[in-house]
């Protein structure tokens, strides 16, 4: 640097000038190159990632699947099959719990309760068909959970029914299979991973808040997973069975992860 | 205002040699930079139409054209494979910026006073940025809060996903629904940065070109 200490001082102005000018100079000869990027940088530009059919677009759904699939197995080794969800005080429940499911509240199914068995099959020792009343025979629990719903709500509900973990080693069920599938009498249809089925907080309910699960809680009898989302969550069910066949959902087949668990 | 004469060296020097300006931005932090952001834009629309599934404040939805996924389902694939990117990128940002002593160097020190200083030489046009490779005190706030935004959406966001399996987290953000509001209000900071931010960029040109090819 041959420039005397005391003019570099006065040169930054100058300096500035130039880079100033140079800047210009090329905006200028690259106008093009700068409205691109000037557009790309706006709203506008973003927008042409939305709205248009990406999600449909073939090769993307199947990566945006795959990576759900791969999601599933990072969930289920995330998984503590010991943490539990945490419980709430009687004062603490939604009222009244909300309906939700993919059809409207008039559209519930009827179940007559006096002729219903609960049918069981795959890989269990005893595959016998269960009526109510051997069903309600059974050990009863209750608890206050959360339900979270996909798509963001959640209600704090009271459900009383039998641990499923019981029911399954009662009826001689391979625990080291990995799904168990239901199928539901409004045609829903759901699968769970085993860790899930033998969580301690996992119950077959029969009961909302102290009465028999009513019509729109899913009667005779739901699945309740306060570690699951509420999609999860099977009402009405008809039949169960325990399989090394992935059985898929009717939430799941149209795009919602599998696990769903929280 | 050693900074400055500093600046003003470095310039000349550049001027000098136009072949090899010097580094401002390596290749890591280019790299981290536009996948964090293609992960930032892609979790945000995604996340507008999961949000519209439920609005968390009643009364205020995001314009559906505005979204990616089309549909709840296709929104959550967009959030949860974007969600790898994001983990991967700004995980690599942060630990490369810590282990190379950048974070230090760039970041700090940054006093209120020289915050309000600097933000009053912006909003009077006396800002300068002749020196790319030096922060100014209002970029540094900046930048640090977007970090610290960005933090606080991950652990908000595994709050809500994950709600039984992280219960440090569930509580720390107040629990499950006061999690989706945590996770709302720090996309809205990060929103509101990416605005200020692309509009800062669009003042100062030169400084895209140093996010591109480092110089």
């Amino acid at each position: 640097m041959t420039i005397p200490k005391k003019s570099s001082r006065l040169i930054v102005p100058s300096l500035d000038r130039a880079l100033i000018l140079k800047d210009a100079e090329k905006e200028l000869k690259a106008p093009a190159r700068r409205l691109f990027a000037k557009r790309a940088l706006t709203l506008g530009g973003l927008s042409m990632l939305t709205g248009c059919q990406l999600t449909d677009d073939k090769s993307v759904s199947t990566f945006l699947s795959a990576v759900s699939r791969f999601n599933d197995q990072v969930q289920g080794m995330l998984f503590d099959p010991n943490r539990l969800a945490p419980e709430y005080s009687e004062a603490m429940l939604t009222k009244p719990f909300p309906f939700n499911a993919f059809y409207e509240i008039d559209s519930v199914p009827v179940v007559d309760g006096s002729n219903y068995k609960l049918a069981i099959s795959g890989l269990v020792q005893d595959k016998h068909a269960w009526s109510l009343p051997e069903l309600y025979a059974l050990p009863q629990t209750s608890q206050i959970t959360r339900h979270i719903c996909v798509e963001g709500w959640s209600a704090i509900g009271h459900w009383g029914g039998t641990r499923f973990s019981d029911f399954l080693r009662r009826i001689g069920a391979d625990t080291t299979a990995k799904y168990i599938g239901f199928k539901c009498a409004d045609d829903y249809y759901e699968s769970i991973d085993m860790a899930t089925a033998l969580h301690p907080q996992t119950l077959l309910a029969f009961s909302y808040d102290g009465e028999i699960l009513p019509p729109k809680y899913g009667y005779p009898m739901k699945l309740r997973m306060p570690t699951k989302l509420g999609y999860k969550n099977p009402k009405h069910i008809t039949e169960m069975f325990v399989t090394n066949t992935y059985p898929g959902g009717y939430w799941v087949d149209q795009g919602y992860n599998w696990f769903g668990g929280s | 205002m050693t900074n400055e004469t500093e600046g003003a060296e470095r310039v000349e020097v550049a001027a000098r040699a136009p072949t090899k300006p010097p580094l401002i931005n390596p290749i890591w932090v280019r790299v981290t930079h536009w996948c964090t952001a293609l992960a930032v834009i892609l979790m945000v629309l995604s996340g507008w139409r999961i949000y519209d599934a439920s609005p968390v404040f009643p009364g205020l939805t995001i314009p559906a054209q505005w979204t990616l996924g089309g549909w709840l389902g296709g929104a959550l694939q967009w959030h949860f494979a974007a969600m790898w990117l994001l983990f991967a990128s700004f995980l690599v940002y942060l630990l490369l910026n810590i282990f190379t002593g950048r974070f230090f160097r760039k970041f700090f020190p940054v006093s209120p006073r020289a915050v309000i200083e600097d933000l009053y030489k912006a909003l009077t046009g006396r800002l300068g940025h002749e020196d790319l490779s030096h922060f100014n005190a209002v970029q540094k706030l900046a930048y640090l809060s977007a970090i610290i935004a960005l933090i606080v959406l991950v652990a908000s966001g595994l709050a809500i996903w994950k709600s039984v399996q992280f219960p440090l987290l569930r509580e720390l953000m107040g629990g499950y629904d006061n999690a989706r509001i945590v996770h709302f209000c720090a996309m809205a900071f990060i929103v509101l940065f990416f605005l200020v931010h692309v509009a800062m960029v669009a003042l100062v040109p030169r400084s895209l070109l140093t996010m591109l090819r480092g110089r």
